[in-house]
């Protein structure tokens, strides 16, 4: 029934992958540059290439496939209900990659060395700007593809409430779609005429505050298909239950309304944006933290049921009794730690003023390897343990290796991340060549090893990683096909009270009359 | 709906603190007065160089104590890159880019900015003790970016 539907997904995982090796490449080579180590001229690139290779792949590039792949995965298969316009899909799965494709053109020859931020005026050739934009178009595709499938299953179950993972899917796409419209507007009004000449300036301010409109729930456009795995997979591979169903739908929801406009909490630095604005977004981005603390609570409540039923004991005993011995749970648990620290400088980059000690110093891609590297990317390893092996009826290859390559990933990234905090505080700039830089200060020095330490590590984690996925797909033994883990809730039957506000709430968070 | 008791407490916890952080921020802008770069006109950015104190870039007493700089960033340096005070000066910084964005960060102190065509970026920092302080351009503004830096020298009064 989905065997064309998965055959999309896998192709979706494979560009995903791709993507990660080829951009994690120079994670090590900027690490270790913090460290004074410059290996940039043995292959013959800038620092900045290199760097912007990393992002726009591993940042742009492998969050955005694998969630269309994942997302696709999970509707249809929550649905019971194969896509209904899977000709689109795939045209919207061409048009993503002729957009890699073009964008990955100008940054290889080195006329696209801007950054995944791209901000104006530093100029890129024009390939990169429609190619980037090609993969956003690609992704309205899919996702109207989704919305029309999830149409007819509606059609065909008038009354039955929505299926978390459908709904937490059609969220994600929801909330994407609107961010979207920022770059988009950025680049057909301002990035593309003025890259191919037809206009002769750009207005930098309005370019960033259009990109980080799209810029910030781009990060919760990669952490919802995350919040999705805790939800609704890993209290079952806990061998729990998901705590509170109504209240993991409420976190998608608040998250989907909040997380629209904050992105003047990236600009705190800039002049030009009101006060009065930029204390708004402080408020608002610590109002799209509330979800997230509802997630914590639900998902380690899930966890506790899934620990207990284990055998678990005493307020802390049950953490102990949960399988950390399997890679996919592990996995996600221990993304799920690093983004309780990731959660917490989070909120020191939101605080107003505070941003001021962190604005653009190593502090932030020390955060966010904490978010998009960590509670995203190591849970998406985590998923991939179970959906590769069920996507190609073959077994995981080697679950030593996949258990070390998690833990590897955990503890290079505490250091990592420790390095380029502490680095961060004592005003070193993040995306800078630091190995030439005319200053270096002595204060930098015991952090920048946590740094590149801890980068060398990660790179080995990301070698493990790699060569897991590609021998369980491609030459692993084949095995009867595995199930997805799939939680059941706790409360059997919901139980819902008459007022007016349950009733919207029950009709909003089930998408049901 | 029924919501847990715990789950209760979770929530009124959580509410709780981020109703105390956005205090202590209240408290850190309005009794302190730190703060941030705010609303400021949006000018040509092709003009703006040419605007007096910025075609003659650096620094200038206003009062015993008091001094404003005036700073141009640029591929790749900043005029002046190299400012002196005496110790216990308070130096309000007028500064701009004149091609792409740069950044503006000086090591020590709360000044943190950036420099954006057509936006003349304002901040003050207080300088009491003796001794060299960095300023470095933050955002990447191509190839020579790390090479972009100057000092301000806190001279000791005599």
């Amino acid at each position: 029934m989905f065997a064309g539907d998965d055959r999309l997904v896998r192709w979706h995982l494979f560009i995903a992958f791709v993507a990660l090796a080829i951009g994690g490449l120079f994670g090590p080579l900027q690490a270790l540059n913090r460290m004074g180590i410059s290996l940039y001229p043995v292959l013959g690139i800038t620092y900045y290439q290199g760097l912007t290779l990393h992002g726009v792949l591993v940042a742009l590039v492998w969050t955005t496939f694998f969630i269309c792949g994942f997302l696709v995965f999970v509707t249809v298969r929550s649905l019971d209900q194969p896509l209904t316009q899977r000709a689109a899909a795939w045209i919207a799965f061409w048009l993503m990659l002729v957009g890699v494709g073009a964008a990955g053109y100008a940054i290889l020859t080195n006329q696209a060395t801007v950054l995944y931020t791209f901000y104006p005026p530093l100029r890129a050739h024009p390939a990169f700007y429609i190619g980037l934009t090609l993969v956003v178009v690609g992704t309205w595709i899919l996702s109207a593809v989704l919305f029309m499938t999830y149409r007819r299953w509606r059609g065909q179950n008038p009354a039955k409430a929505t299926p978390f993972m459908a709904f937490a899917a059609l969220v994600t796409f929801i909330l994407w779609d609107i961010a979207t419209i920022g770059v988009a507007a950025e680049m057909l009004f301002q990035l593309i005429p003025w890259s191919l000449g037809w206009i002769g300036g750009i207005d930098a301010l309005l370019a960033r505050t259009l990109f980080w409109y799209f810029g910030h729930p781009l990060v919760y456009f990669w952490l919802l298909p995350a919040y999705l795995s805790w939800y609704a997979m890993l209290p079952k591979q806990a061998g729990g239950r998901l705590f509170s169903d109504p209240m993991a739908r409420l976190a998608f929801l608040l998250l989907l309304v909040f997380s629209v406009p904050v992105g003047f909490h990236h600009q705190f630095a800039d002049p030009g944006i009101g006060h009065g604005w930029k204390g708004l977004h402080t408020i608002l981005t610590f109002s799209v933290a509330f979800p997230s603390l509802l997630t914590a609570f639900n998902v380690i409540a899930s966890l506790e049921i899934g620990g207990r039923a284990r055998g678990g004991t005493g307020l802390f005993g049950w953490i102990l009794r949960l399988p950390w011995g399997e890679p996919s749970f592990a996995a996600q648990a221990l993304a799920i730690l690093l983004f309780a620290f990731g959660g917490v400088g989070g909120f020191i980059n939101a605080s107003y003023n505070l941003n001021l000690i962190v604005h653009n110093t190593a502090w932030v891609p020390g955060h966010l390897h904490l978010t998009v590297g960590s509670a995203v990317t190591l849970t998406f390893a985590g998923i991939a343990y179970w959906l590769i092996p069920l996507l190609t009826g073959r077994q995981l290859w080697h679950r030593g290796l996949a258990l070390a390559q998690v833990y590897l990933w955990f503890f290079g990234m505490a250091l990592f991340s420790f390095g380029m905090h502490w680095a961060g505080v004592l005003g070193q700039p993040r995306r800078t060549d630091m190995a030439t830089a005319v200053y270096r200060l002595a204060e930098w020095e015991v952090p920048d090893i946590f740094t590149g330490v801890g980068g060398v590590i990660l790179f080995l984690s990301l070698i493990l990683l790699i060569v897991e996925v590609a021998l369980t797909a491609f030459f692993a033994r084949r095995a009867p096909v595995a199930e997805m883990p799939l939680a059941r809730r706790c409360l059997a039957r919901l139980r819902f009270g008459s007022g007016s506000w349950e009733r919207l709430f029950l009709s909003v968070s089930y998408f049901q009359e | 709906m029924r919501v847990e008791p715990y789950e209760k407490v979770w929530m009124a916890l959580s509410a709780v603190m981020l109703l105390g952080f956005l205090g202590a921020i209240s408290v850190s802008v309005f009794v302190h007065g730190i703060s941030l770069p705010g609303a400021t006109p949006r000018l040509d950015p092709r003009t703006v160089p040419q605007e007096p104190h910025f075609a003659s870039p650096g620094i200038y007493q206003t009062a015993p104590g008091e001094y404003e700089v005036y700073l141009v960033s640029m591929l790749w340096s900043f005029v002046p890159n190299e400012i002196r005070v005496p110790a216990g000066a308070r130096v309000t910084f007028y500064a701009i880019s004149q091609d792409v964005t740069h950044g503006l960060a000086i090591h020590g102190t709360n000044l943190n900015l950036m420099l954006i065509p057509g936006l003349v970026g304002t901040g003050t920092a207080k300088f009491d003790k003796p001794g060299e302080y960095l300023f470095i351009c933050h955002e990447y503004c191509g190839l020579a970016h790390q090479t972009m830096a100057g000092k301000v020298i806190v001279e000791a009064k005599p």
